[in-house]
């Protein structure tokens, strides 16, 4: 029997292959009809940023993701998931982190990864610090009033059926 | 009661990490706030902000006003900004 929606959950320094994990998720199985996917990559808008230094809470990250995933299996019909996020020092252009989602329908797919998206960047125990290109300068990145914000419409009615 | 500190928390308080023998009194995370404040000048400047600090109960997020009985470990951080 096909697990109805395997889960993968990885919280490491290294890259990750989203191609490969694409790949896997419809491997034998002829039920998944979409696969959306998500990357966020280190950005640097100015030129400025040397370095982004990602820190994490080892155990919570990972149970956190864990319970955003399965949020989301309650939500939408998911056949799934993959949640991969790294930690440690990054350069810019780096990827940080990927959601992919399969399921029959774009509609699901799509959904269910903005929606893992929206909670782990506000929820999953991760903080960013920017080391600055000049002189030595290091700042935590604060936290966005949009990424708090863009949880309430999941809270709303309506979104998303299973 | 073993408390985690992350990110600027950690750094204001100048440890990542610390065993501590709570009072009896001390029953929510808001009296483990209170009770660490009045330990010393770090611990006051990481939750002079203290609305905008979270906790997490054996690696589970709570509010302020939940009872810590019973758990074993209790961490204090910033907003998060993954992704």
């Amino acid at each position: 029997m096909v697990e109805a929606c395997p889960i993968t959950i990885s919280v490491a320094p290294g890259d990750f292959d989203v191609a490969a994990d694409v790949a896997a998720l419809s491997k034998g199985r002829l039920d998944i009809g979409a696969i959306a996917s998500f990357v966020g990559l280190c950005r640097d808008e100015q030129g400025q940023l040397s370095a982004l230094e990602l820190e994490h809470y080892p155990g919570m990250a990972e149970a956190e993701l864990s319970r955003i995933a399965a949020d989301a299996t309650q939500r939408w019909p998911l056949m799934g998931i993959v949640i991969r996020h790294r930690y440690g020092v990054m350069q810019p252009g780096e990827r940080i982190v990927a959601v992919i989602c399969a399921a029959s329908h774009r509609g699901a797919a799509l959904a269910a990864t903005d929606f893992i998206m929206d909670f782990l960047k506000s929820r999953a125990p991760f903080w960013k610090k920017e080391h600055k290109s000049q002189g030595c300068a290091q700042d935590w990145v604060d936290a966005r009033e949009a990424d708090a914000a863009a949880l309430k419409r999941w809270h709303e009615g309506g979104v998303g059926q299973k | 009661m073993r408390i985690v500190y992350f990110a600027w928390v950690r750094e204001r308080i100048g440890r990542a990490e610390e065993e501590l023998d709570l009072p009896d009194a001390v029953r929510s995370v808001d009296d483990v706030i209170d009770f660490l404040v009045a330990r010393g000048e770090d611990y006051a400047h990481a939750f002079s902000a203290r609305k905008s600090i979270r906790a997490a109960l054996d690696k589970a997020h709570v509010h302020s006003t939940a009872l810590i009985a019973g758990a074993r470990e209790l961490a204090f951080f910033p907003p998060m900004t993954g992704g």
